[in-house]
């Protein structure tokens, strides 16, 4: 397979200045993430995967190392808006109505008003969310909220989808269904995603690809190729493949920690 | 209509110890004049004539209402007799200052949160210039700004704005700082530049900050223009009244111009109410 890089990261190193001292948080980051790919930094807290993510979003500055979005910087990426954010709050504006929230980003970009009603209802009913774009956020639930959060986020033409524990807040049902939905989100819109998460049946179900990281310094423990096949029923979790890939994410993970 | 009952227990608690006092008070002056007549007065007739004595030491409160009455309603309102055209001139200071203290404050604000230096240099006065009594600066504006020739409205409107503005910064500032970290990164996702930040994010996240302010301004701003019209002399304005009222000993007087002055502020302030729920309803802030 030859597919095309969208983001590199080469001997990446980021260390915080803190009142307490540095804080080594990312240590010699290696890796390439391909068009297409899902890819899930999974590890406990404080082994960087949330900093990461902020460094390809260029949120964070790094101390060391090289990271390409698309070929260029991370800021210049940005720049040219060429990614996704999904936060782990869904950060809507309470004083806009779901329409007007996934607007908000496409309003700072100079869409034209017909354009941004017509891909506010594309997006809509992309998340499932179709005739709620009048309700406030206030009257939707965690999970519509969260939804109507990654409408905004893919409401504007970007390849790349960076989400920072979109769904950990929610109860086990809801995010079940949720993930369901962005599989679904994903085979139709081809978007190269990268997924932060604490959980283990989460990352191995969604991605195509799973980076398991350790903390003390922030560095990868290991990276998994998913091995499960692209339509993914929930069914699959009870797979032996499914089980054996969820197996060596929670060595690598303890690994990790045993080191650190 | 749930809230009516308590508040009528409070007015109808103030209105028993208003009479009280106002019988405890007058009785001295009610027994004085029946020493000099030689009459002895029972106690019902002691009563009766703490009510409506002409210069009572505290005024009973219907003839505050009936002074405030005669003064409104039954002069015409181009008269100087009437409370009215006197409210007006002190109204007009008021909202003058009220608006000049408003943009001043949220232009100090943005400007402080937009910068470090201004955030440094500029909060710690804002903060003194509250700490130095008005009533000693009063007279100086009004005199430094009658010798440059600017007298009327504006010296007062001036004073309205000095103790205005400062609540409204102190809002403002906390108001447009109310985005949190992932909001601001979000905006920075979007490569929202500065000024789209501050109209798309800052300034709506401020609102709720901003109303409460206001209303403490515009009550500020009522007692800079009563405290900006005692230096001139006495002219005109609801402060003119309560100084005039205290030469002569109109108690009565000062009484009802407090009254118009409280009725007037209560009003503002209602205003400004009824604009926060009609802006956050339409923000659907409201629920």
């Amino acid at each position: 397979m030859n597919k095309e890089v969208i983001i590199e990261t080469k001997g990446l190193d980021l260390t915080f200045e803190t009142n307490d001292g540095p804080v080594h948080a990312l240590k010699d980051i290696n890796l390439t993430i391909e068009k297409g790919d899902f890819v899930s930094f999974i590890g406990p807290s404080g082994c960087g995967k949330t900093t990461l993510l902020r460094v390809m979003a260029d949120l964070e500055q790094p101390t060391g190392g090289t990271c390409t979005v698309n070929g260029v910087s991370p800021h210049e990426a940005r720049m040219n808006r060429a990614y996704g954010y999904v936060f782990q709050a869904a950060g809507l504006y309470p004083w806009r109505t779901i329409g007007g929230n996934i607007k908000l980003p496409l309003e700072i970009m100079g869409y034209s008003k017909a354009e941004q009603a017509e891909r506010v209802s594309k997006v809509l009913e992309l998340v499932e969310l179709d005739g709620f774009d009048k309700k406030f956020p206030w009257q939707l639930s965690g999970g519509m909220q969260q939804r109507a959060s990654i409408a905004r986020a893919l409401a504007f033409d970007a390849d790349i989808l960076l989400m920072d524990e979109p769904f950990g807040a929610l109860d086990e049902i809801v995010r079940d269904h949720l993930n369901e939905q962005l599989l679904a989100l994903w085979a139709r819109t081809h978007k190269t995603i990268g997924f932060v998460t604490h959980s283990i049946p989460e990352a191995v179900y969604l991605s195509t690809k799973i980076v398991v990281m350790s903390p003390r310094p922030g560095r990868i423990a290991d990276v998994i190729e998913s091995t499960l096949p692209i339509e993914r029923p929930l069914e699959i979790r009870d797979s032996k493949e499914f089980i054996e890939i969820a197996h060596r994410v929670r060595d690598g993970l303890h690994e990790g920690h045993s080191n650190g | 209509m749930k809230s009516f009952a308590p508040v009528l227990a409070v007015v109808s608690a103030i209105f028993v110890i208003w009479y009280g006092m106002a019988v405890v008070l007058n009785s001295t002056w009610a027994y004085d004049k029946a020493k000099r007549a030689d009459v002895t007065l029972s106690f019902s007739e002691m009563v009766a004539d703490t009510m409506v004595q002409k210069k009572p030491l505290l005024p009973a409160p219907h003839q505050v209402a009936a002074e405030i009455y005669k003064t409104t309603v039954l002069k015409k309102i181009t008269s100087k007799r009437s409370l009215i055209w006197h409210g007006w001139i002190t109204l007009s200071a008021t909202l003058l200052g009220f608006a000049m203290g408003t943009g001043f404050g949220i232009l100090l604000a943005v400007g402080i949160v937009h910068s470090r230096a201004m955030d440094m240099s500029v909060m710690p006065w804002v903060i003194t210039s509250q700490t130095i009594p008005i009533l000693a600066v009063a007279p100086m504006i009004i005199v430094v700004l009658n010798a440059v020739g600017i007298s009327g409205l504006l010296p007062k409107a001036f004073i309205s704005m000095y103790l205005s503005f400062f609540p409204v910064v102190v809002g403002m500032v906390k108001g447009l700082r109310s985005p949190d970290h992932m909001q601001m990164d979000q905006m920075r996702t979007w490569n929202a530049l500065k000024p789209t930040m501050f109209w798309k994010l800052r300034l709506p996240s401020s609102m709720p900050y901003l109303f409460p302010s206001l209303k403490i301004a515009m009550a500020a701003s009522l007692v800079g223009a009563i405290v900006g019209e005692l230096p001139t002399g006495a002219v005109a304005g609801l402060g003119a009244r309560l100084l005039a009222g205290s030469y002569y000993g109109q108690t009565i007087q000062i009484w009802s111009a407090l009254i118009s002055a409280a009725i007037l502020a209560a009003a503002l302030v209602a205003l400004i109410g009824l604009l926060q729920n009609i802006t956050l309803k339409r923000m659907g802030m409201l629920r």
